[in-house]
């Protein structure tokens, strides 16, 4: 048993501790809102935060995370800035196929908690290793500033 | 894909219905089709309501079944804005399901359950419509009958019906008693100009479900019990496996078996199944399998493309012929080879399947496109009855041509997994690499153009070979899509709108291995060879790319012109000052109903071409959502800039995929995305597709613009500056 403090509680999670973290949420607890995209940290599709900052779950076994703070894309709408940037997705509709959004919200969650005004180049950088295939991107950029603006 | 064939039976036999009863109550509307296999299409629909298309629950709740998959091109918001129209819906109440594996749900042109080739809105266009009018209808009927007043004196607004003095009652309210009002045999659908819906920026019905992780798609299903297998699946495409040592694989903690399968393209495979991807995923990874290649061709890139060259030089099958006597003899010749790669397509959502199998059922759940021809392939896989298989269409996470196997592989693989395990539901998940390297991709292709000018910078000759795998060849579509030994699939979008003597054969070689349709279709190449090779000729003739298009389109392509036209105004094209090192690139093309151009402005540093920015203009006639076009163009962009960049092709050596994942496949990111503007140009005529006609001109302008800074024609795609 290995204890994960998630979205501020602690799950007990019966997997090896080379598990990376996206399958203890996905297959152990049923939390499928972060999302399998490639499992090699290439596309960020399984974007989560550790103690706040951006971590690809796909290669970071659950036994690193041990002590830390998992938060997922499922605690965004209790959250002031999650919520600001869900809203501007929705305003912007920003989702196509809408599979890779969970992590371009986190990725863009923690780019707002550092900058509170990300320039362009701010964004492009924070975000280019979240890839998107369907070509959300401009709105993507449109829905930050937006975003941004609402928080401040 | 473009399929000629109109199967108008299929909508002369479907007629309306209330479909079943809902259990919970409230107003059903569907269809049957006479005479049909019922028992399948009631098997196969959700069993509150069989066959329908539209409920409206007592709660005001509106219910539209898609009877398309949805992987990002948004019919889960058009088709229900279609219906919300003509029923006069208040649109905070209306939902969207993707309807199953049916009959009812079967393209009313091509007679399948497809989703494909952009034609969702445009062949769903007045079906949807009706479905709402004639509800609309209903309700209209059932109140006039609880107020005693004639239909006459009742409209609707909001979802709402109101009668004289006043009296007003929801759909809801009414939806009980509409239900047993008759379904009008005819319906009047609205004019233009009085629309809502249709027309109007309408944001996604799921942009909220997939902002918040809430959205499930295909790989987010689970059943109890469940296990996830994953497949070991041979290196070369078709092997055996001549021998397996699972040990190591059996020994991981979680992993419950370990099987042998046949899987795609006639070769077998092991699939470890376990509790959950990881342990799957680590078993796959510990067989040590020994291969049998032996009766299977290892392809070579490099030597491929050497043969394909060779081919080009020579005349193939016939699919366009004009004369090209006046090339031998004309003042000024062009003579160019392109090259084009395999690609994969590369979805987000990684290829999945759940199947549940019985003694007496198999139930699945996976997006796919071709739902029909898939429930038909599981029943036989299965050895079941057509109407003990029932397929679930699951949302998807892209696609981009993927999920069309008409061949139904990756569900047949996952039942034949099922199978083996016999002990329950297995969902099989591939890894990215299973992806990369997994198959049916875009084949590769080589043209070969020649080109006579005269004086005049005229073209008086125009002879054009193309090489490539018949994707159609072996698919249900053979015999639609393949005439005379041409594979239409290989030819559209060469000679369809330009006035000139295009002289066009084609090679079909075969290869080993899998090939399938990508987002554009043929004209993801044929346009890059006619937009680049148009422009090269204006240049020869000394003519503005823009005018010498206007000549070559003359009076019998307003659609075209009006695109070019708008774009042309929009962009600031030939008025607006560029920055220094930035060069204009043009070009045009049609599909699918639509026509889309680009102005694009791009640079070269360093050798690397990069694209600034990028205007459109678009005439798909009926923008039914601008919003959803917007988007469908931004996402043409981005997939067809993918393909133009280095590192965005898959290639063999000995009949193994040499790339893996996103780091040695390339996809755009966000760097490299443009800044995108679109316009469209206004029109009330019946709606052509979006979802595919902007990827084709896309390339071809940027490579023309790449021309305007380094004066060197690019023939390469994934561009290759200096070559031929």
């Amino acid at each position: 048993m290995v204890t994960l403090h998630i979205n501020g509680r602690d799950r007990q999670v019966d997997a090896d501790p080379s598990t990376p973290i996206l399958w203890a949420l996905r297959d152990h607890l049923g939390m499928t809102g972060t999302k399998f995209g490639c499992g090699a940290a290439l596309c960020g599709a399984c974007t989560v935060h550790l103690d706040g900052a951006a971590v690809r779950a796909c290669v970071t076994p659950i036994s690193s995370a041990v002590g830390h703070k998992i938060t997922t894309i499922e605690a965004m709408e209790a959250d002031k800035v999650g919520k600001a940037v869900q809203d501007a997705w929705v305003k912007h509709d920003v989702p196509q196929c809408g599979y890779c959004q969970s992590g371009q919200v986190m990725s863009a969650v923690a780019l707002l908690r550092t900058k509170r005004h990300p320039s362009d180049a701010d964004i492009d950088q924070a975000m280019s290793g979240n890839i998107c295939r369907c070509g959300t991107y401009q709105r993507i950029r449109a829905a930050i500033k937006d975003a941004a603006a609402t928080i401040a | 894909m473009r399929i000629e064939r109109k199967n108008r039976a299929a909508v002369s036999r479907r007629s309306f219905l209330k479909a079943g009863t809902a259990a919970a109550g409230g107003l059903v509307l569907g269809f049957v089709i006479p005479g049909a296999n019922r028992s399948a299409t009631a098997a196969a629909a959700t069993p509150a309501a069989p066959n329908a298309f539209l409920r409206i629950a007592p709660d005001d709740t509106i219910t539209v079944m898609v009877d398309r998959l949805e992987f990002g091109q948004g019919v889960h918001t058009a088709l229900p804005m279609l219906i919300a129209e003509e029923l006069d819906a208040d649109w905070s109440r209306v939902r969207a399901e993707l309807a199953p594996a049916g009959d009812v749900y079967k393209d009313p042109l091509f007679g399948i359950q497809m989703t494909g080739s952009s034609i969702s809105v445009a062949h769903s266009f007045t079906h949807y419509r009706e479905t709402g009018a004639r509800a609309r209808a209903m309700l209209i009927a059932a109140a006039a009958e609880r107020w005693q007043v004639a239909p006459e004196q009742c409209t609707t607004s909001g979802g709402v019906v109101i009668g004289p003095a006043g009296r007003r009652a929801t759909y809801g309210a009414l939806a009980d008693a509409a239900m047993k009002q008759p379904v009008p045999a005819t319906v009047r659908l609205k004019d233009a100009k009085d629309f809502r819906f249709i027309g109007k920026p309408v944001k996604r019905l799921d942009a909220r479900a997939k902002s918040s992780g809430k959205q499930q798609f295909g790989i987010d299903f689970t059943l109890p019990g469940m296990k996830t297998a994953v497949v070991a699946r041979p290196p070369v495409f078709g092997a055996k496996v001549r021998n397996v040592d699972a040990a190591k694989a059996r020994a991981i903690k979680g992993v419950v078996d370990v099987v042998e399968v046949a899987v795609g393209s006639g070769g077998r495979g092991v699939a470890v199944i376990a509790d959950g991807y990881w342990p799957a995923k680590q078993g796959r990874d510990a067989l040590a399998i020994e291969w049998d290649t032996d009766a299977v061709a290892r392809l070579d890139s490099d030597r491929q493309m050497r043969d394909y060259r060779a081919l080009a030089a020579t005349p193939g099958q016939p699919a366009i012929t004009a004369d090209t006597g006046k090339l031998a003899s004309s003042a000024k010749m062009i003579s160019a080879v392109y090259e084009f790669p395999y690609l994969a397509h590369a979805p987000m959502e990684p290829i999945n399947c759940v199947v549940d199998l019985g003694a007496d059922h198999c139930t699945v759940w996976a997006g796919v496109q071709f739902q029909t021809f898939d429930h038909g392939a599981i029943a036989t896989a299965t050895g079941l009855k057509p109407a003990q298989v029932t397929l679930n269409t699951m949302m998807s996470g892209g696609g981009f041509g993927r999920r069309g196997v008409t061949t139904s592989d990756d569900l047949i693989e996952a039942v034949n997994v099922a199978k083996a395990y016999g002990r329950g539901p297995v969902k099989v998940i591939w890894s990215r690499e299973d992806d990369i390297k997994g198959g049916y991709y875009r084949p590769s292709h080589v043209h070969k153009v020649d080109i006579g000018l005269d004086a005049n910078g005229d073209v008086v000759a125009w002879n054009h070979v193309i090489v490539g795998q018949a994707i159609s060849a072996g698919t249900p579509f053979e015999s639609v899509l393949i005439k005379n030994g041409v594979d239409s699939t290989t030819t559209e979008g060469i000679g369809d709108a330009y006035a000139l003597p295009v002289n066009l054969s084609v090679h079909h070689p075969k290869a080993n291995v899998p090939v399938l349709w990508w987002r554009g279709s043929a004209s993801n190449h044929t346009a890059f060879v006619m937009e680049t090779l148009v422009d090269e000729v204006a240049h020869a003739a000394g003519i503005d790319p823009v005018d010498y298009r206007r000549k070559l389109l003359g009076d019998k392509h307003p659609r075209h012109l009006a695109a070019l036209e708008l774009v042309v105004a929009r962009s600031g094209y030939g008025k607006k000052q560029l920055d220094k090192g930035r060069a204009w690139g043009v070009a045009v093309h049609g599909m699918s109903g639509s026509v889309v151009a680009y102005v694009v402005e791009a640079s070269v540093k360093d050798g690397v071409p990069r694209l600034h920015k990028v205007t459109a203009g678009v005439h798909c006639n009926m923008a039914v959502n601008p919003l959803t076009i917007e988007a469908q163009v931004q996402g043409a962009v981005l997939a067809s800039l993918g393909t133009t960049l280095p590192g965005a092709a898959v290639t063999f050596k000995d009949g193994v995929v040499e790339q893996r994942n996103f780091n040695d496949y390339t996809v755009a990111r966000m760097t490299d995305m443009p800044h995108v503007d679109v316009f469209i140009v206004p029109s009330i005529d019946p709606p052509g597709g979006m979802g595919e006609p902007g990827v084709p001109p896309l390339a071809p302008a940027f490579a023309n613009a790449v021309f305007g800074v380094t004066r060197k024609r690019v023939r390469k795609v994934p561009f290759g500056l200096g070559s031929a």
